[in-house]
């Protein structure tokens, strides 16, 4: 299983060679990228900033369940934090499992998880009046309340 | 005691503090300490009631009571992906 936070572009080639062996059926790679438009303004790149040093561990707590639930330790995630360009990838998700439910659900978990529980925040740059601004997020549900 | 405060994305630019090193009384807990920094320092005022907050890296509700050299971050809503 690999988890982890970095502020150079990802090696998505790796992210996927990092998972897949012969008890597999199953391979699946999710990207997150940044899109040119969002609610309608043009969008010329984003920075993202992450508190790290509490990023990295849920990151793989997020993996870790992921993994339990796949039955599959090929799990390999990678966020990425810095001033990123239109098309690039901030997120690359990779699982492989005997079949392919389990490598789709799993996939889907994690990145459901990283919207609402990783300290990371999105500051979207405009393409037209030269602003920018914090993006909305979502609001952790809280250890102990659950 | 002291805590290490840290402020991360627009919490940060709202109160121009990045990191900060605070006495508050013993035992207080994060929303204690919140309040008492809220009263003596105006850049805190802008901060929402009732933040997320983690300490020492992991999340914790406001009644969580804090410790000598803990390190509490107030965490705007994540929007991470």
């Amino acid at each position: 299983m690999l988890a982890h936070m970095t502020t150079d572009p990802i090696d998505v080639a790796g992210v996927l060679a990092s998972v897949g062996t012969p008890a597999d059926g199953a391979v699946l790679l999710f990207l997150g990228t940044v899109r040119h438009e969002n609610e309608g303004r043009p969008v010329r790149g984003m920075r993202y900033e992450a508190y790290a040093a509490m990023a990295e561990p849920v990151l793989a707590e997020i993996a870790g369940e992921a993994s339990a639930q796949a039955g599959s330790d090929r799990m390999a995630v990678v966020h990425r934090t810095g001033e990123l360009q239109l098309g690039e990838v901030s997120v690359a998700i990779a699982v492989s499992t005997p079949h392919r439910e389990q490598a789709f659900a799993a996939a889907r978990y994690v990145i459901e998880q990283i919207k609402v529980r990783l300290p990371v925040w999105k500051h979207e740059h405009y393409a037209d009046a030269g602003e920018s601004r914090w993006l909305d997020g979502a609001v952790p549900p809280v250890a102990g309340s659950e | 005691m002291r805590i290490n405060l840290l402020l991360f994305a627009s919490y940060r630019d709202l109160t121009g503090v990045s990191e900060l090193s605070v006495d508050v009384t013993d035992g207080a807990s994060a929303g204690d300490a919140l309040r008492e920094l809220r009263q003596r320092d105006t850049r805190f005022a802008a901060l929402p009631a009732r933040p997320v907050v983690a300490v020492n890296r992991e999340y914790a509700e406001l009644h969580a009571p804090l410790s000598d050299g803990d390190e509490l971050a107030l965490l705007p809503p994540v929007a991470g992906g």
